[in-house]
């Protein structure tokens, strides 16, 4: 339908923005050391059921990569890897390496409390704790031990501003977080994740609750957090990764069928399935 | 065909809930009989000095006062001993101990503790605490072996209410970094905290009505006075009804069922508490 129409005229004009960063990077193959996260051979299983198979990727710092693909197809498993969320599950099993800032996650002895701090999470549902929204941004500093009450009262401030909910929120910081709207609830989550500093921010399908005003707020901010952090998107809407991606990679079944510049996935794919995905024909 | 079939399965509907209409009313009947017979017996005796009076061999001025302090005290000692142990018990089981033969075999048995005879733990509770722990017949090995006996059913309630904290809860406080026992004990137990509460007082609730493993214990009829320390001798409510009824003199009747309203007003008093704390906290967790 026009689906694949606008989707594309998004892309031809984010195309015309993108030109130099595009040849520049055609032109000389990065360093490994230039990525933020690498997987080589990942495999994951849940038992005996593999979820994931093969799975080679690097993903850029200061840049949206977008993870697509049908439901089921592994895209939440692949994030939960990066911060090792997939630990909690019982028969969990992972093979191969994970490379966050040149540390094998896996293998090298990590803190893991650390790692998240390192690598944010935002789940698909806004999950704020049912504490007031001055809590819910201090908590990841009180878990820290901070205690510097005039350092968390300024992060506070400044997550909630980097977010923009703290006009919103500014006279009600006592207030429960339950009692905000979904689409705030969501950028206060983010707020929290920011608030201890991470360098990494996953987000699962962060805006799949949310109406479009909501939604359109949170990939406003997404063009801000990129300069500062590594961000990857978990998105069912393929107008939302082409929107807001720098990269993309496809998943089908577990596969990575294909990965590359979103301008470059969503114009001219280079498999049939990535294609038929890309342009609706299913999923 | 089918029309038949219906009206043969509508039929079996009305029996159905006719049968469960009568056996409802039956129950409601029985206890209404009952705990109106009680009252008109027992009301008239509850005053001031009922209440504070000494136990006495005259059923006229004798009075529940000792053994209303005995279950005071012997309730707040088992609160105090059992809930650290059975919350703590039930997170363990809950969120450390979930792998493994060992857990599921305990699991188990802490659901068969439950319906050991409450006697048992009486016997339990005389050879552990009053012997060979040498308290005797203290106000605190009776607490102790309640504690005993409660235990499975507070330990069942934690990891019920624990099971019911939504996991994006976890999930949020984990993803911020934050280990394992912060994320029990600043997340899980706050949000489950009413649901552990109302199972430690429904515990206790049953617990105020044991008579049979603090006799075995060596809980006594009459104590001259009300107890004041742990180490003291002490009556409860129960032994001091059954104490009373066992006498010949109709005075006593009377006396015991003024005692048993009490100890029924103390039973319903603790279920409201109960119930209001569940309803509060049901409000408050919806996401
Ligand atoms: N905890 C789990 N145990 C077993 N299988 C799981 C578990 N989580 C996910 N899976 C399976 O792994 C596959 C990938 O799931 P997921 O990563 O959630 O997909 P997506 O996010 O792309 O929809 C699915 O087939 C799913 O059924
Ligand atoms: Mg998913």
């Amino acid at each position: 339908m026009n689906y694949r129409s606008e989707t594309q005229e998004l892309i031809m004009k984010k195309d015309t923005m993108d030109t130099p960063v595009e040849t520049n990077e055609t032109k000389k193959p990065k360093k490994d050391q230039e990525y933020k996260i690498i997987t080589r051979n990942l495999d994951v299983f849940y038992g005996e059921f593999q979820a994931l198979k093969n799975i080679n990727m690097k993903i850029l710092p200061y840049s949206v990569t977008a993870l697509i693909g049908p439901s089921g197809c592994g895209k939440s498993t692949y994030l939960r890897v990066f911060n090792r969320m997939n630990d909690y599950i019982d028969d969990f099993r992972i093979e191969g390496d994970v490379i966050v800032d040149r540390k094998n996650i896996y293998t090298e002895k990590i803190e893991i409390e650390q790692l998240r701090k390192d690598v944010g999470m935002v789940f698909q549902k806004p999950n704020p704790f049912p504490k007031t929204i001055f809590e819910n941004v201090a908590y990841g500093l009180r878990i820290q031990g901070v205690k510097d009450k005039h350092f968390i009262n300024e992060k506070v401030e400044s997550s909630l501003k980097q977010v923009t909910l703290w006009d919103e929120v500014k006279d009600n910081l006592k207030k429960n977080a339950l009692a905000l709207s979904g689409g705030q609830q969501q950028r206060l989550c983010i707020a929290r994740t920011l608030a201890v500093e991470p360098e990494v921010i996953l987000m699962d399908e962060p805006t799949s609750a949310l109406d479009p005003i909501s939604t359109g707020k949170i990939e406003e901010l997404l063009f801000d957090l990129k300069n500062e952090y590594t961000i990857v998107i978990v998105t069912h809407n393929m107008q939302q990764a082409a929107r807001v991606s720098d990269h993309t990679a496809f998943f089908y079944m577990g596969d990575l069928i294909e990965e590359g510049k979103t301008t470059q996935i969503f114009t001219k794919p280079s498999n049939k399935r990535t294609e038929n995905y890309i342009t609706g024909r299913f999923g | 065909m089918t029309s038949r079939k219906n009206r043969n399965n509508r039929l079996k509907d009305k029996i159905f809930s006719v049968w469960g209409i009568i056996s409802t009313l039956i129950g409601l009947i029985l206890l209404v009989i009952f705990i109106g017979d009680i009252i008109i017996e027992g009301i008239h005796r509850i005053d001031w000095d009922f209440l504070t009076g000494l136990p006495s061999r005259k059923p006229e001025i004798a009075g529940i006062f000792t053994a209303m302090m005995g279950t005071i005290w012997v309730l707040l000692l088992t609160a105090m001993i059992s809930f650290p142990i059975g919350v703590a018990a039930g997170v363990y089981l809950e969120e450390y101990g979930k792998k493994g033969r060992l857990s599921k075999l305990l699991e188990i048995n802490i659901s068969n503790l439950a319906g050991v005879p409450s006697i048992i733990y009486g016997l339990l509770g005389l050879e552990i605490f009053a012997r060979i722990m040498n308290l005797g017949s203290s106000i605190l090995a009776g607490s102790m072996t309640l504690a005993l006996l409660i235990l499975p059913i507070i330990i069942v309630a934690t990891r019920e209410s624990i099971k019911a904290v939504p996991s994006s809860l976890k999930d949020a406080s984990f993803a911020l970094g934050a280990t394992k026992w912060q994320t029990i004990y600043l997340q899980v137990l706050p949000a489950s905290f009413g649901g552990i509460l109302t199972g430690v007082i429904l515990a206790l609730s049953r617990a105020v009505g044991e008579a049979a493993p603090l006799i075995v214990v060596g809980a006594l009829a009459y104590v001259p006075f009300a107890p004041k320390t742990p180490m003291d001798e002490f009556s409860v409510l129960p032994i001091q009804i059954f104490n009373w009824i066992s006498r010949p003199q109709h005075g006593f009747i009377t006396n015991a069922a003024a005692a048993i309203i009490i100890l029924l007003v103390i039973t319903f008093a603790m279920n409201g508490v109960a119930i209001y704390l569940r309803n509060k906290w049901q409000k408050k967790i919806k996401w």
